[in-house]
């Protein structure tokens, strides 16, 4: 692939030739909750037209905040944005409601799935297409079936579906409104690594087939790492590291914190915390 | 003698019932979108049927249009009031906007006593015979009228929330406010249309009702004996709403015939809900129908 596309390098940005401006930027945000907890502190990222963007991080970093940021579902929880802006397709989409970001094409799939229990697998389906109202909507939800011919099963209520058919449900309810993009939250949560498998095939099989754009927020690092085109890693509000998905799957740091990989012994022993302390620092 | 009694109270009970049952989803319509337990209920019948009668006595319009006209209004007038005056609390704790809705139902009932009487108000004669006879038994024309009103919008209430995209997307803001709107529904529009549809279909049962007792604010009292109906039923549930209204007219009309058969005692036809209600709360507080959370174990 060519990797120039795939450059993200903030530093090397201003020597580079022009990129073609990304379909989302976000640009130096800052997030605060109730109005006194600062959750980002000025976290900047793009996602080109395309790919799979990868955001990664540890628990509490702000990555679904980061989410909410962008699909404006912030708002509900008492966040707001003190600073900066995300734009999408050059367009200014902070202090949007969030039904109209929908409306412009960017669909959250919520982490923990969030379908409507208490409706049936084919009532979720008709909900996801909610801003549309073309003809379409039948064919669509036989396009989902075909990707998950379990959920054509089950003529239940969705709340009774398993783990890993809700979030094939949460996915193809996403299919459903057509979105440009689509924010994924954690969508191996909760699910067995077989099945952990099966959804990220899907993921890449739908960016690939659909060109849908995915912005991907991942515990698993390296199953996100493995569908994703590049990455960002975050922590306490901020992006620590970006790159490619081969390069920052290379880095010994991200292997070490994220991968659970490499290091050798003596980096994960006690007498060595400091060099632990300035590493996480990621000078 | 006493054998046809208790079948014309069952009757009459039936259909006071459906009417229950109609404010009765009403009522729980609100409840279920906004989360609002809406102590006005009772005084969108009465504007509505002060509405009604007003266009057919003082502008003679025919009772058809008339009717149209005042549900088109009620529905404006719902719209209006979420926007106005709910909108704004969105957010506030519970008990102050049940405080609000309380304030609202005072304020209704003292405007319209301040604008058309205090005296109940017969409506002019709509239909040609006052009463039908059904299998024997006298039946109100204007209750005839309403028991197939009333059924034909329950069905569309069936319909509406099961297939229509509006009606889904209530559902969905019921179930949880973040996930509708990360589907791209606009919980303020869905809000402000179920007041409009609540207070729309709530003036039905109030033209109804008046057709038959005369317009008066006795009309609003309609609003408390819903609670115990919606109550029986689950609060959250639609289908309960139905049910608990039907049981509470029932149990209403038979109440009363146990009393002037047996008892003596009087009036025990108005309060005879108000105990099951209490009952209800002690031994089922989540009514017959009332949602607990799927648990996937």
């Amino acid at each position: 692939m060519a990797d120039a596309a795939l450059k993200i390098d903030r530093e090397a940005a201003p020597l580079g030739a022009p990129e073609p401006a990304p379909m989302l930027a976000v640009n130096n945000i800052e997030v605060v909750y109730n109005d006194v907890i600062l959750v980002l502190r000025g976290l900047s990222l793009k996602v080109p037209q395309g790919q799979i963007v990868a955001l990664l991080g540890s628990n509490g970093a702000g990555k679904s905040t980061t989410l909410k940021a962008i699909s404006g579902l912030l708002k509900s929880e008492d966040g707001v944005i003190t600073r900066g802006d995300v734009t999408f397709l050059g367009e200014r989409i902070n202090g949007v409601s969030p039904d109209q970001i929908v409306r412009r094409g960017i669909f959250q799939v919520m982490e923990g799935r969030r379908i409507i229990a208490d409706m049936t697998v084919m009532e979720n389906l008709r909900l996801g297409a909610f801003i549309r109202r073309d003809n379409d909507i039948k064919n669509d939800i036989e396009r989902v079936y075909a990707y998950f011919p379990r959920l054509k099963e089950r003529t239940g209520l969705a709340g009774y579906l398993s783990g890993g058919e809700q979030q094939m449900l949460a996915i193809g309810r996403a299919m459903m409104a057509r979105p440009k993009l689509i924010l994924m939250d954690e969508p191996s949560m909760g699910l067995s690594p077989l099945l952990v498998k099966e959804v990220f095939g899907i993921i890449r099989q739908l960016n690939r087939d659909l060109g849908v754009t995915i912005l991907l927020v991942e515990q698993n690092a390296r199953v996100a790492l493995s569908v994703a085109d590049s990455g960002y890693i975050m922590e306490q509000g901020k992006i620590v590291l970006d790159g490619t998905a081969a390069h920052l799957a290379a880095n010994e740091d991200v292997k070490e914190f994220y991968l659970g990989q490499g290091g050798g012994e003596a980096r994960k022993s006690f007498k060595n915390l400091k060099s632990f302390k300035r590493r996480k620092r990621w000078l | 003698m006493t054998f046809q009694l208790l079948l014309q109270l069952t009757i009459n009970g039936l259909i006071i019932g459906t009417l229950y049952g109609v404010v009765g989803m009403c009522f729980v319509l609100i409840y279920k979108a906004s989360q609002v337990v809406n102590f006005a209920q009772g005084e969108f019948l009465l504007i509505g049927a002060w509405t009604c009668w007003w266009l057919l006595t003082y502008w003679q319009i025919p009772f058809f249009w008339g009717f149209l006209v005042s549900l088109a209004f009620m529905m404006l007038f719902g719209l209006a009031l979420q926007i106005v005056v709910l909108r704004p609390l969105i957010g506030e704790p519970v008990i102050s906007v049940i405080m609000v809705t309380i304030g609202l139902s005072i304020f209704f009932q003292a405007l319209m006593k301040w604008m058309f009487g205090t005296f109940a108000q017969p409506f002019p004669p709509i239909f040609s015979v006052q009463k039908v006879d059904v299998f024997g038994l006298q039946v109100q024309t204007a209750y005839l009228m309403s028991t197939g009103v009333s059924l034909a919008i329950m069905a569309g209430f069936a319909w509406f929330f099961k297939y229509s995209r509006m009606g889904l997307a209530m559902r969905a803001t019921a179930f949880n406010q973040q996930v509708a709107q990360s589907l791209g529904i606009s919980v303020r529009q869905v809000f402000a249309l179920s007041w409009g549809i609540s207070a729309a279909v709530s003036a039905v049962a109030g033209v109804v009702v008046g057709i038959v007792n005369g317009v008066s604010s006795a009309l609003s009292f309609f609003g408390i004996k819903v609670f115990p109906a919606v109550i029986l039923g689950g609060l959250d549930s639609v289908l309960g709403a139905v049910v608990g209204g039907l049981i509470i007219g029932l149990l209403e009309n038979l109440a009363h015939y146990v009393d002037s058969q047996f008892l003596k005692w009087g009036n025990l036809y108005e309060i005879v809900p108000f105990y099951v209600l209490i009952i209800i709360l002690m031994i089922k507080p989540y009514g017959l129908f009332g949602t607990r959370d799927i648990e996937r174990v």
